[in-house]
């Protein structure tokens, strides 16, 4: 894969380095034919967001070629290393004329080489780890509501909220009204803490379609990121929600560029004890529950409600029902890891059986192609259904 | 009891921004009494506070277009509340470019000063900011914990160097010492002086001048040698929260010294007076 990005283009890359940067800790490469996307997840699944650039974004694009099972390549890299590269935006903007990156699988090294003014080369070889897809599952055109605005709009909304605030909730009524309001968790005591509320009108949006009143509550950090980057891009962002617990999808959008940022939404807002004991049950063949991992953005509460649901392997023929609902497993985190290196060692020695050709997404996160000796902790290969296979990106 | 009140003029809500920012630097949490003219901030001598104690009063008139209080009870006709002044200070910092901006006292869940920004936008209608903050009613009955203090009889008053540059000096000896020797005589010198096992460092301020004061209590100083020094150790850490808080210069700035016991420091702007009193150690 080689990529070639010139001119105001290259604050733009580093602008969306940034923005996922706030969401997960590796960024995930992946040349595709559609273009080049660059994407993250969180460490507990709650937010996930997809750069895809044009191949016309770019001055020279050449995907690279297939690999022997006709997929393109997949890696990725340490955020920290990758963003390190673009780390200081007004010097990007100042002193680089030209980002060249380029990715040999053969070669260990991704290479992200900046021309700059005086005949200047930095030459950066980040290490990159071959990977699984990562793709969430969501349709935008299910969600019932949905809200598009300059981003100025919302940014200047989301300032009137402390920047370490965690959570906030937006809320929407069929007469119009649009309005954000902090979250306060079951852990803090009402009594004690200020509560911030802010309310806009439907002039200041460009779209408002709302079928119900609804409330969905989502975690603010990850969208300031979005945020910080659509106010610089002069984009409307497009907000699709549904009722709590579905999740919120974020997307930007022009000719060269396409955003989006998906963020799982707290299940009940009221009261997030009664999370989920319907559809945990729904799934007994799932094995032990594993104990939540820690996420700074949630602590406290139960990770189980705040799952996206991503694509699943499929093992799983046509027969078994789709689940409309989430995911209410969470694997353990050293079940995920082994689960990932085990479906690289899989995927490389290709010896997965009865695995249709055509599907061939894996999820990192259920080891669904686990031999059983090598499950660990999962009782064998789990062929949880967790959503219908939808067009990722439209 | 009732409270409303209402700021339209940009430079008034500027002010009370900056005075609400101050007071927020100098007390986590603190008490509000409202009377038909003024707001007063008190934090009592606690020894949750270290034994400081702050009295701020402003006239509500050079602030507020509205202001309709109406106390506990006919004959006291005043309200009393605990507060936390950073979420006042935090709902403020966004209304900087604000139309207009209500304070009233409300009962959400429980007892909340709302403060409600009305800011420009681009719409028709404006976008309505409400916070709503948490307040804590005193009953009368504990009112006369909050009773504003009385001028010490202290054994020398001088006026205040520049505060920035005390401030700077402070801020440079608070790395080497926790507590901090504030001296002073009637000749308008001022040192403030650290000492540790490993090193003495002694700041001289020349030329500050001395206030008049017009009653009693110059008495005791008359006979006073002028040159003689009184003098506290205080918290070094105290006196910085109170010279990093300002956020402009005062009109007046001045303290009084009793020696050995505690130091009181009275910062007097156009419309604001702030008195901060800092006991000596032991």
């Amino acid at each position: 894969m080689r990529c070639l990005v010139t001119g105001g283009n290259v604050k733009v890359i580093g602008k969306a380095v940034h923005s996922l940067s706030r969401i997960g800790d590796e960024l995930y490469v992946e040349p595709t034919e559609d273009g080049l996307s660059l994407r993250a997840v969180n460490s507990s699944r709650s937010a996930y967001a997809c750069f895809l650039f044009a191949p016309l974004f770019f001055q020279l694009y050449e995907e690279g070629s297939l690999d022997p099972d006709g997929e393109t390549f997949r890696c990725k890299v340490l955020m920290k290393s990758f963003l390190g590269v673009f780390r200081s935006l007004p010097s990007l903007e100042k002193m680089v004329e030209k980002c060249l990156i380029s990715l040999n699988p053969r070669a260990s090294r991704l290479v992200v080489q900046l021309h700059c003014k005086y005949g200047v080369t930095k030459t950066h070889n980040l290490s990159f780890q071959e990977c699984e897809l990562l793709q969430a599952v969501f349709d935008k055109e299910l969600c019932a509501n949905t809200l598009r605005a300059p981003a100025r709009v919302l940014v200047d909304a989301v300032v009137h909220f402390p920047v370490t605030l965690a959570e906030v909730t937006l809320g929407v009524s069929p007469a119009g009204k649009v309005s954000f309001r902090n979250y306060l968790d079951e852990e803090t005591e009402p009594s004690r803490t200020m509560v911030t509320e802010l309310c806009l009108s439907e002039d200041e949006f460009q779209v408002v379609q709302v079928q119900q009143q609804s409330h969905v509550t989502f975690c603010l950090k990850e969208f300031r990121g979005l945020l910080s980057f659509a106010e610089s891009s002069n984009l409307p962002l497009n907000i699709h929600f549904d009722s709590p617990g579905r999740p919120a999808i974020f997307t930007l959008s022009d000719p060269l560029l396409e955003v989006h940022l998906v963020l799982a939404t707290l299940s009940d807002p009221n009261s997030s004890s009664q999370v989920h004991s319907a559809t945990l049950q729904a799934h007994p063949a799932n094995g032990a529950f594993p104990t939540a991992t820690p996420d700074d953005d949630f602590t406290g509460d139960d990770i189980d409600s705040y799952m996206i649901a991503m694509e699943t392997t499929c093992e799983e023929g046509p027969g078994l029902p789709s689940s409309p609902t989430f995911p209410q497993r969470r694997p353990h985190p050293g079940a995920a890891l082994e689960s990932e290196s085990s479906a690289m060692e899989s995927d490389l020695e290709g010896a997965v059986p009865g695995t249709p050709p055509q599907k061939k997404f894996r999820s990192l996160f259920f080891g669904s192609v686990l031999t059983p000796s090598q499950a660990g902790t999962h009782p064998g290969p789990s062929q949880d259904v967790l959503a219908e296979d939808s067009e990722g990106e439209s | 009891m009732r409270f409303r009140a209402k700021i339209v003029d940009v430079a008034c809500l500027n002010h009370f921004t900056r005075v609400i920012n101050t007071i927020a630097k100098l007390a986590k949490t603190c008490t509000l009494r409202l009377t038909v003219d003024k707001l007063y901030f008190i934090l009592t001598d606690k020894v949750a506070n270290g034994g400081v104690s702050m009295w701020c009063e402003l006239n509500q008139g050079n602030f507020f277009d509205e202001f309709q209080m109406e106390g506990v009870a006919a004959e006291h006709n005043e309200i009393y509340l605990e507060l936390t002044p950073e979420n006042l200070s935090r709902a403020l910092k966004t209304a900087q470019n604000a139309k207009t901006v209500k304070i009233k006292l409300t009962n959400k869940h429980c007892p909340c000063l709302t403060v409600a920004v009305e800011l420009p936008s681009l719409s028709s209608s404006s976008r309505i900011v409400t916070h709503d903050i948490p307040v804590g009613v005193i009953p009368r009955r504990l009112w006369n914990d909050f009773r504003e203090p009385s001028v010490p009889d202290f054994d020398v008053s001088i006026y205040l160097p520049v505060l920035k540059t005390m401030k700077s000096v402070v801020e440079r000896m608070k790395n080497l010492s926790n507590c901090i020797v504030l001296e002073a005589n009637l000749n308008g010198e001022m040192n403030l002086k650290i000492e540790t096992d490993l090193v003495s460092v002694t700041t001289h301020f020349k030329g500050l001048g001395n206030p008049p004061w017009e009653d009693g209590s110059q008495n005791s100083t008359q006979d006073r040698d002028p040159e003689s020094m009184a003098e506290a150790r205080i918290d070094i850490r105290k006196l910085l929260q109170l010279l990093a808080g300002q956020q402009v210069n005062p009109t007046k700035a001045l303290c009084n010294i009793v020696s050995k016991r505690i130091v009181h420091f009275i910062l007097l702007h156009e419309e604001v007076s702030l008195q901060y009193f800092i006991p000596a150690l032991a």
